[in-house]
């Protein structure tokens, strides 16, 4: 895996509200086809660090390449080439699952024809043949997540990243969710995904935890217990976050 | 004395097409900690709406402190504190003015009782002026905990306080719980299987039913099944092949193993491992189920989709 193309390169990369320093010169690199798990406690700054990254928020020091481009300069080349989905916001309630389906294939660029033969194989690998016309919102909760997630990766993008993305789903569906993850990842699409299910981090190739703003830690899940002579990334993740100056979102 | 009594009941949406709750009936003692464990969709927020007295059951019977939650909601609502799901504070009065306010609604002062929201108000007071609405998402909850509290309810009723709160904040919501059960019963809900331990007793819940209830030990001690622990280098690779075995009731991932469920006796672990023996870096261990295991043992045969 080290030796594949680097899609994520971060460098010092920061961002300051005011006097806050939100994300403090972080440096990391996700290589393609890695599933790599960003987490931090409530407030540690992976949701600026993330909205930096998909090209909606600017850096204020440092830089970053996504997908072979500027995070800063080229932000807009920067979204054709990735997928992201969270859990606030992904699909649109009040209308049906095709008109979704048709919406974001349309905006991710793809053509009708295109269009038609992903949206029938999509129906249909999601086994939602029979809700084409269902209303999203009448949807259970782990279909809406099935549904958002293959639409953030409809145009087949480098990386796809995913903001607490099973939250509040059974402990089946959720597993479920993480093999859609899995298979995402075979077939080369890089995942960059934040979590506060510690167990989830054990399913990731490497994973950073971020505490103040800055990477205190980062390496393969096996790695990080040998190095915190810990038997669970749950144990790591309150070590660190125990020593938090900063609490809040 | 239960402080909680609920006898069948069922609540219904869109003329009966959608049953929140199925008939659902238990009981909570004075001073205990009980949690209703089940995802999104399970039922749990109906079942606190309508102990709250905030819903109409379509049928069944409900007591609070053995008050009727139809005929004496006015009495109910003096006696319990409720912190919804949703941040329900108001965002434009501080940290104390929400407080204060919620105190006033009850008749009450702060100060008169302040002795059951100290623990937790201690870690507000630096922030007693800010408004409600830029505090972080932990220290929210800890304000509505508290104005759920200032009151001194007989019973407080959580409505997943802890959802999408980062690990750490979720031990120290749940240390505090403990620390106010001597002195209060808590029926609180949420969505994280691990939680479930930190109860007395716990209903699993799932489609507006409730699947069993019992101590956590209780639950785990009922479940029947051999559990194993298998890991390997090509762990994806590895679901799929244990799932295409016979007799296999269940293989999902747990962290960095699978959990390998089935009916006891049905496979041993030399058989197991000559059936993988394509794989390598196997390692089977037998486990010791956790609540997660045994939530997943129940849903199992409805986990079609």
């Amino acid at each position: 895996m080290q030796h594949t193309e680097q899609v994520i390169q971060a460098v010092n990369l920061t961002k300051r509200f005011g006097e806050f320093t939100a994300v403090d010169h972080i440096n990391f690199t996700v290589h393609q086809g890695e599933v790599f798990g960003f987490l931090g406690a409530n407030g540690a700054g992976k949701t600026t660090a993330m909205k930096m990254l998909i090209g909606i928020s600017t850096p204020t020091e440092g830089s970053a390449t996504v997908a072979g481009f500027d995070i800063a300069t080229q932000s807009e080349s920067v979204k054709q080439r990735i997928g992201y989905m969270s859990q606030k916001f992904s699909l649109y309630e009040d209308i049906p699952v095709m008109e979704n389906i048709r919406f974001f294939g349309g905006i991710y660029g793809l053509r009708s024809k295109e269009l038609k033969t992903k949206a029938a194989a999509l129906l249909e690998t999601l086994e939602m043949g029979s809700h084409a016309k269902t209303l999203v919102r009448d949807l259970p909760l782990g279909w809406k997540q099935k549904l958002a997630f293959s639409l953030a990766i409809i145009h087949e993008p480098k990386i796809v990243f995913l903001d607490e993305p099973t939250g509040g789903v059974d402990p089946i569906t959720r597993r479920k969710f993480w093999e859609l993850i899995y298979a995402a990842a075979a077939r080369g699409i890089t995942v960059f995904v934040t979590t506060h299910y510690m167990d989830e981090a054990e399913y990731c190739n490497r994973i950073s935890i971020m505490v103040d703003g800055r990477i205190a830690a980062m390496d393969t899940p096996a790695n990080l217990k040998t190095q915190f002579q810990s038997t669970s990334i749950d144990a790591i993740f309150t070590q660190l976050a125990r020593g938090a100056q900063r609490s809040g979102d | 004395m239960s402080a909680v009594i609920v006898e069948h009941i069922t609540k219904t949406f869109n003329k009966g097409k959608i049953k929140a709750l199925d008939n659902v009936s238990f009981s909570v003692q004075e001073g205990e900690l009980f949690g209703l464990i089940g995802p999104d969709g399970a039922g749990k927020t109906s079942l606190f709406r309508i102990l709250t007295t905030l819903w109409l059951a379509d049928s069944g019977k409900a007591e609070v402190k053995g008050l009727d939650v139809v005929q004496d909601y006015k009495a109910i609502r003096k006696r319990i504190g409720y912190m919804p799901g949703k941040f329900s504070l108001y965002q434009d009065l501080t940290v104390e003015e929400n407080l204060s306010f919620f105190a006033t609604l009850f008749n009450t002062t702060i100060r008169e009782n302040y002795d059951l929201v100290k623990d937790i108000y201690v870690q507000l007071e630096p922030f007693k002026d800010r408004k409600a609405g830029k505090l972080s998402g932990g220290m929210k909850q800890k304000l509505a905990l508290c104005c759920a509290l200032i009151h001194k309810p007989d019973v407080l009723f959580l409505d997943e306080p802890t959802t999408g709160v980062d690990p750490v904040s979720r031990k120290e919501f749940w240390e505090m719980l403990r620390r106010l059960q001597s002195r209060i019963t808590i029926i609180v809900s949420t969505p994280y299987m691990d939680e479930a331990t930190l109860c007395d007793r716990i209903a699993l819940m799932q489609d507006g039913r409730i699947m069993q209830l019992d101590t956590p030990e209780g639950i785990v001690r009922s479940f029947n099944d051999t559990l194993l622990s298998i890991r390997g280098n090509d762990m994806f690779g590895l679901i799929g092949a244990i799932r295409a075995l016979p007799e296999i009731s269940g293989c999902y991932a747990f962290g960095e193993s699978l959990h390998v469920r089935f009916p006891a006796d049905a496979w041993t672990e030399t058989g197991l491992r000559s059936a993988l023996e394509q794989f390598s870096g196997l390692v089977i261990e037998p486990i010791t189920p956790g609540i997660e295991d045994c939530f997943m043992a129940l849903i199992e045969p409805h986990a079609a989709h």
